[in-house]
């Protein structure tokens, strides 16, 4: 991020003079004892007048005299740079703190602030953080604070408040002095009065003046006598820029000399040289500007990069301006897929506005892919679950959630042996959230495997997931169905702590008690645990009765009331058992052409008038066997139950 | 014209020397090129009639070779200044980066000066270009004329520069602000590059 200190560039090789005598005792002072005067520090001066130097002159001196003291040499491009950096990284506390832990902060060129209301502030909270702890801060401008376009007042209040101070162009005697020096350090000897006849020419920009030197020292190299002043200094002017001086006066009506022929067009061609330099250095450095922005940004920047590298760049403002249009909105495609799927808001597409396109295809994926998940039927109302003395803990519980979810029992696992309607209550509750505005996902435990590997199979599991998290409330029946499905507990897992963490409602059924629920894992099982775990038991006869008299009164004008006592007291494993018979009953009601009694159901479930054949039971379409001793069977169990052939012939035969 | 093609990474400027007949616009162009290496310029084409007065135009091309890059190029145009060569003026005036307008010092063409000026600004003005907006500057051309038959700087700037643009004295014909013109103005065309400007 820093530049290191320049080891040249120290407090001996400044030529002190009246121009700049006090910028350098200041300085000094600094390098002394920072923090303890002049803090902060602003220096400014016009180009070429030893800022920089003496920041760098600060930093050596104090670090030799402290060799613990963390000195900070930055530019202010570079403090820009690393500030978007940080953002893009999402690090900006650590960035502030940074600045806390040095001793002496040099920031140069400060002038580019203009303008940059953010990077204001920015500076702002670190002069008052370093400020507070007694940490140094020197700046440099080329101009007062008062004249950065746009400063924002309390800075250059804050810079008021320490010292504000100039360095002047150098005098005649110390640009004398200065190239004498220089002279002496490139070991280059020049005849009298050469030096002070450049020093003459009132240059006032101590790099140029530097600049002119080098221009001596490489003629007196190749030429076999010594420059002499007349010499140095024509050769000095004449290659020296021209001041601007606005108007031009009237020039002299002589003849231009003939040596001069050519010297006119050069002096034209340097100037014109000088412009183009300037106006297409001005062009790259808005676009190196852009660059380092968007890229500060989290952008990729090759787009406008090559607005520097290739040859055809077009007109670079409006190649910026289009760059700077498609960023802008890759940002907005980047918050609603941040809403939709926040999997993909972190997908690279989203930061390469030179592809536009990949950006829009994976906002049209998020949306296709963020539908909500299913939701519960809108057949199982909770009003319609029949409440009973055994299974009362567990209707009340849902309906303890359903009045307040996410707040007393989360998650609510319902267990139970099937078919006693923990699938009712489940959808029923789902039903009740709904109504509230949630917005609830309710399916059953494959379904949740199966969209998970349809997801993995369409390389969309950010969407899957994204279609989760941003539910309200999530019940899952048959959770033990996630047995052995390792993936997909992962998954469970990791939302399950993002849904309760958001103090959503979760709810689950399982026909397999937690205890012996064998292939889900322990963090899993645990968390299920945390919350309310009720059984639903198999239901009573007075419940099996109630049942079986809605039913009938929902099917039967008429009914018999024998009927549902004499069903409601046959043995049934499950409501789901219970239903089945009265269904049983009625279809062979149907089949004969009969009004369903309880008469006609004894005949029905126990078989002693009309006892149909096996065979006969075997062919019914709904592939439902007559009951045996151990209850209803499908065919295909018991085919697989009794697999050798010799045993099956013999059912057949039976 | 395209004063800056970056496809090409080429810059050239299109400067058109205006002003009234025998006001030095040619003169200026000839000094130029006297001036210019012969491996920098171009052929100067200048139509001219016996009376070595400008029939359709001059033009000195000028390479000034690869600055930051960029191939600069520079062409130098004048326009015939008798008022019977309009159209000829409003086709050379056509896609200019810049107008030098070369005024006659002389005080009895003072007004052969302001209706050269009031000419080239409606010849701009139908090609839809704003003289405010284009790059241009005033030479007052024969200032070494005897001071009572020439108007001071000060006196044209008065009576012609109402903007307050760039102005130079000259004498073209011994070279004496030509450069110094051919500078200003090169120089607003190029600051344009930096705004931003179509050109």
């Amino acid at each position: 991020m820093t530049a290191e200190l320049n080891p040249q560039l120290r407090f001996d090789g400044l030529v002190v003079g009246t121009a700049n005598r006090l910028a350098v005792t200041a300085a000094r002072a600094v390098a002394e004892s920072p923090g303890a005067v002049y803090n902060p520090l602003f220096v400014y001066a016009r180009p070429g007048l030893g800022k920089t130097h003496l920041l760098m002159a600060i930093g050596q001196a104090a670090r030799e005299i402290d060799p613990r003291l963390a000195v900070e040499y930055l530019t202010l491009d570079e403090f820009v740079e690393s500030f978007h950096a940080a953002i893009a990284a999402g690090q900006v506390d650590a960035y502030r703190r940074r600045f806390l832990d040095y001793g002496l902060l040099l920031l140069d060129d400060v002038q580019f602030l203009s303008q940059r209301r953010e990077m204001q502030a920015e500076l702002l909270r670190v002069v008052d953080a370093m400020q507070a702890v007694g940490r140094q801060i020197v700046l440099t401008s080329d101009r007062p604070p008062a004249e950065i376009e746009a400063l924002d007042e309390r800075l250059i209040r804050r810079f008021g408040g320490g010292l504000v101070i100039d360095v002047a162009a150098p005098d005649y005697e110390t640009r004398v002095a200065i190239l004498r020096r220089r002279a002496e350090a490139r070991k280059a000897a020049f005849g009298p009065g050469v030096l002070e006849a450049v020093a003459e020419l009132e240059i006032d920009n101590v790099r140029e003046l530097l600049g002119a030197l080098n221009k001596l020292v490489a003629l007196q190299a190749v030429s076999d006598e010594p420059l002499t002043p007349g010499e140095a200094r024509g050769t000095v002017a004449g290659t020296t820029r021209p001041r601007d001086s606005g108007r031009v006066a009237a020039a002299a009506p002589v003849p231009a000399p003939a040596e001069s022929v050519i010297d006119e067009f050069a002096d034209f061609l340097q100037e014109v040289s000088a412009s183009v330099t300037q106006q297409v250095e001005s062009w790259r450095s808005r676009v190196a500007e852009a660059v380092m922005r968007w890229s500060g940004e989290g952008f990729r920047t090759a787009r406008i990069e090559a607005l520097l590298e290739r040859e055809a760049s077009g007109d670079p403002d409006a190649a910026l301006a289009a760059y700077e249009k498609d960023a802008e909105r890759l940002r907005e495609l980047q918050a609603e897929i941040e809403t939709i799927a926040p999997d993909l808001a972190g997908s690279p597409a989203l930061r390469d506005p030179g592809d536009l396109a990949a950006a829009e295809a994976l906002l049209a994926r998020a949306r296709e892919g963020g539908a909500p998940p299913p939701g519960p039927s809108p057949h199982w109302l909770l009003e319609e679950f029949i409440e009973s003395a055994g299974n009362r803990v567990v209707v009340r519980a849902v309906r303890t959630v359903a009045e307040d979810p996410g707040a007393k029992y989360n998650p609510l696992v319902i267990t139970g042996a099937s078919g006693n309607g923990k699938t009712h209550l489940l959808h029923g509750l789902g039903n009740a959230l709904a109504a509230r505005g949630l917005a609830v996902a309710c399916l059953g435990g494959h379904e949740f495997v199966d969209e998970l590997i349809s997801a993995i199979d369409r390389d969309a599991v950010g969407l899957w997931r994204g279609r989760f998290r941003r539910i309200d409330v999530l019940l899952l029946d048959d959770v033990h169905l996630i047995a052995g499905k390792e993936r997909t507990q992962d998954e469970l897992f990791v939302l399950f702590n993002q849904l309760l963490e958001a103090g959503r409602q979760m709810a689950f059924t399982t026909s397999v008690p937690l205890a012996e629920l064998k292939g889900v894992e322990a963090r899993l099982l645990t968390r299920l645990e945390g919350g309310l775990v009720v059984d639903l038991p198999a239901p009573d006869r007075e419940l099996r009765q109630r049942a079986i008299e809605r039913q009938l009164s929902a099917k039967l004008e008429a009914v018999d009331p024998e009927l549902a006592t004499y069903v409601a007291g046959r043995p049934a494993v499950s409501m789901r058992a219970a239903l089945g018979l009265v269904q049983r009953v009625l279809n062979a009601a149907e089949a004969k052409q009969v009004h369903p009694t309880a008469a006609l159901a004894r005949e029905v479930l126990e078989g002693s008038a009309t006892r149909a054949p096996r065979r006969a039971a075997a062919a019914r379409p709904s592939g439902v066997m007559a009951p045996s001793a151990s209850g209803l069977r499908s065919r295909e169990k018991m085919v697989w139950e009794w697999p050798d052939l010799p045993a099956r012939i013999i059912e057949e035969w039976r | 014209m395209s004063l800056v093609n970056f496809t090409n990474r080429e810059i050239t400027c299109k400067i058109v020397y205006y002003g009234p007949g025998r006001s030095g616009k040619t003169t200026n162009l000839q000094y130029v090129f006297g001036r210019v290496p012969e491996s920098r310029r171009g052929r100067m084409v200048s139509l001219a009639t016996h009376g070595d007065r400008t029939l359709f135009f001059d033009f000195l091309p000028i390479d000034l070779g690869s600055i930051s890059g960029f191939t600069t190029k520079f062409q130098l145009y004048t326009v015939p200044g008798q008022s019977y060569y309009n159209a000829t003026r409003k086709l050379v005036l056509q896609g200019a980066d810049g107008v030098v307008f070369v005024a006659d010092s002389q005080a009895r063409r003072f007004d052969d000066n302001l209706e050269s000026l009031q000419n080239l600004q409606e010849n701009l003005l139908e090609q839809s270009v704003d003289i405010r907006e284009l790059p241009v500057v005033f030479q007052y051309n024969k200032q070494d004329l005897p001071g009572d038959l020439v108007l001071s700087r000060d006196a044209l700037d008065d009576a012609l520069n109402f903007r307050s643009v760039q102005s130079f004295a000259a004498d073209a014909l011994h070279g004496s602000g030509v450069f110094e013109t051919l500078k200003g103005i090169s120089e607003l065309v190029l600051r344009r590059l930096a705004a931003g400007a179509p050109a």
